[in-house]
């Protein structure tokens, strides 16, 4: 199938959930489901990086986090231009603030796929371990960071207040079914970005750095270009999917921002699913994402963690390759017992 | 800026960083010697503050003999997870992805399991030495610092004699660099591999004790400590033993003076900080290899 192709047909499927979900005519649909839409393309985007080069990326939140923030950054200089800007610069500040929703996404995007790339750039010469410890301690700094600065709430959080309804000719959306508009036309976009690498000659650069970095080398490929143009991809999309999240909550603040559950959910997706193919990441977010979304409401937000923990490391141990694995060993033998 | 505040700073440092030895001691003998990637160490660590915390509370015992009389426990669970460890990952080559997957995994279950069962409410420990403090001039030796201080030295001092006096000890040194000529000598590297996880997971539970000594804790402090203990052990050369005292004893100091001079909240950047500038200009250490 031709990207645009899947592109389309992905975005038709995606939006006869979202009509499906319409009719239901229930909110909780459309948050439970921005939940699992926000999840597919965290998984999507550390299986980038993750899966196809084999570098462990620990700090999904700390990408996450920052595309909120850039979200909250802007939102407050839109709300208060006059007190930060003055004169031409006013001016300008008056005529982009407030940025829609789609920009405030790019602009997460933009600045998480910079700030991948700065790390990415002193951390990816040296061995891939290296790589793993200081993304977990990237989290740690910029989570720092936020909470000692003031203008976007620091510990305290920041408030958002989101518009209640949105409209664009003669439809009118609530913010929640926009929000999840949203989210689901960019988990199809990273599906559609991270199938199109798999197909092209970069996931081919990407998988010879997974499978023996030392002989790729040699045989002239650019790894650490490749590993950059990776860590800046699956940075981006992650502070993508960030971006939206001060509206969703209506309140944002640091610890909650952060969270290490971010970083074991989206490391947790693509293990359980496999994390060879885009198949993985999207089987895994579903399964887990709507799992969490049952145990939290059914049993308590603690212990579906803890859910997420254990099948982390059960997958790890007894299926390497994921469901997906699992499924090809099973067509596999069965295709042998009937030849 | 005065003297005397500086002079404290280095002090209250110095107390410092021999606290921070201790917690990444078993990450130099794990990461530096084994090549076994335990971010889940601090998880470890926690594990050890929690336990004597319970003891702590219900006996009143002494947090530290609590933690020794603890370390066999340690050993054992050690040597259990390096045999699961081995099994299912370094036998099969993916330690790279999956083992690390599998360590965060541990790091996040024992994170949580604590949670569920203790809350996050900070616990903290009864002992003589929490609360007063010895003067020397101007300078303040807090015992509660001073005490962590000296177990952990002690602690980095006696290990360093076991590796390079024992024939196990020896045996460790020599796995990190090459296990053929190990086998050759008729030593199992698998034994030794285990023996040395289960020491340093053992460390852990010391380093748990003094970390409830010197702060009161909740089971996400561990996470604090994770670019601290990498960015130590990576600074002090990766297993050398002295080279993760030195570089303890720095970062102590640079953490102590961002926390007189700007404010104790920067202080988790610091070791960041650290790590990024060790990995950029000398990844292989002080005193590395």
């Amino acid at each position: 199938m031709r990207s645009w192709t899947f592109f389309l047909s992905a975005l038709g499927v995606g939006l006869v959930f979202f009509l499906a979900a319409l009719g239901l005519g229930n909110d909780y649909v459309f948050f439970a489901g921005y939940v699992v839409l926000q999840y597919i393309v965290l998984a999507t985007a550390w299986n980038i990086l993750g899966g196809y080069c084999g570098y462990v990326n620990f700090g999904t939140a700390a990408f996450f986090a920052l595309g909120a923030y850039s979200s909250v950054a802007l939102h407050k200089l839109g709300a208060n231009v006059n007190r930060y800007a003055s004169g031409f610069l006013a001016d300008i500040l008056h005529l982009i603030l407030p940025l829609s929703l789609p920009s405030l996404v790019i602009v997460g995007g933009i600045v998480s796929g910079i700030v991948g790339l700065g790390m990415g750039y002193l951390t990816l010469r040296l061995r891939g371990v290296f790589f793993a410890i200081a993304t977990l301690a990237m989290a740690v700094v910029l989570q720092t960071l936020m909470i000692n600065w003031d203008f976007v709430g620091g510990s305290r959080g920041a408030y958002v207040i989101r518009p209640n309804s949105i409209s664009a000719g003669p439809v009118t959306l609530s913010y929640i079914e926009y929000l999840f508009l949203v989210m689901l036309v960019l988990a199809v976009v990273a599906l559609t970005v991270a199938r199109l690498i798999e197909r092209s000659r970069l996931g081919i650069g990407f998988s010879t750095i997974r499978d023996d970095e030392m002989a790729a080398e040699a045989a002239g490929v650019p790894t650490l270009r490749l590993k950059l143009i990776a860590t800046m991809i699956s940075g981006a999309f992650m502070g993508m999917a960030g971006a939206p999240l001060p509206y969703y909550l209506g309140y944002i603040e640091p610890s909650s921002a952060f969270g290490l559950p971010y970083a074991v959910n989206s490391i947790a997706m693509p293990m359980i699913g496999g994390t060879t193919s885009w198949v993985g990441p999207l089987i895994g977010a579903i399964l887990l994402g709507s799992l969490q979304q049952i145990a939290t409401v059914t049993i308590s937000s603690a212990v579906n963690l803890l859910i997420v923990g254990v099948l982390l490391v059960a997958f790890v141990i007894i299926a390497p390759a994921g469901i997906v694995g699992l499924v090809e060993s099973w067509r596999r033998t069965r295709a042998r017992a009937a030849s | 800026m005065s003297i005397d505040l500086l002079m404290n700073a280095i002090v209250a440092g110095l107390l410092l960083g021999g606290f921070y030895a201790a917690v990444t001691v078993g990450i130099s003998i794990s990461f530096g010697m084994l090549d076994v990637v335990n971010i889940a160490h601090p998880a470890f660590i926690i594990l050890g503050s929690y336990i004597a915390y319970i003891v702590n509370t219900h006996f009143g015992i002494d947090p530290i003999l609590i933690a020794v009389l603890a370390l066999p426990a340690f050993y054992l669970l050690g040597a259990a997870v390096y045999q699961l460890y081995y099994w299912a990952f370094e036998r099969r080559g993916q330690e790279a992805l999956r083992g690390l997957a599998f360590f965060f995994g541990l790091l996040f279950i024992t994170e949580v399991g604590l949670i569920l069962v203790f809350g996050v409410d900070y616990r903290y420990v009864e002992a003589v030495y929490i609360g007063p403090t010895w003067r020397l001039g101007f300078l303040d030796f807090p015992l509660r610092m001073l005490v962590p201080c000296v177990v952990a030295v002690l602690l980095v001092v006696g290990l360093q004699l076991y590796l390079t006096h024992t024939f196990i000890g020896r045996a460790i040194m020599a796995v990190a660099q090459d296990q053929l000529a190990l086998r050759l000598l008729a030593v199992d590297p698998i034994r030794i591999k285990r023996i040395a996880f289960g020491i340093s997971i053992a460390t852990a539970s010391l380093a748990g004790a003094l970390l409830i000594i010197i702060q009161p804790i909740e089971p996400s402090v561990g996470r604090e400590y994770i670019g601290r203990v990498f960015a130590i052990c990576v600074l002090g050369g990766m297993g050398s033993l002295p080279g993760t005292l030195i570089a303890a004893m720095l970062l102590g100091i640079v953490e102590s003076f961002t926390a007189t001079f700007y404010g104790p909240s920067w202080a988790p950047a610091v070791a960041f900080g650290f790590l990024l500038l060790t990995l950029a200009v000398r990844p292989a250490g002080i005193l590395g290899r």
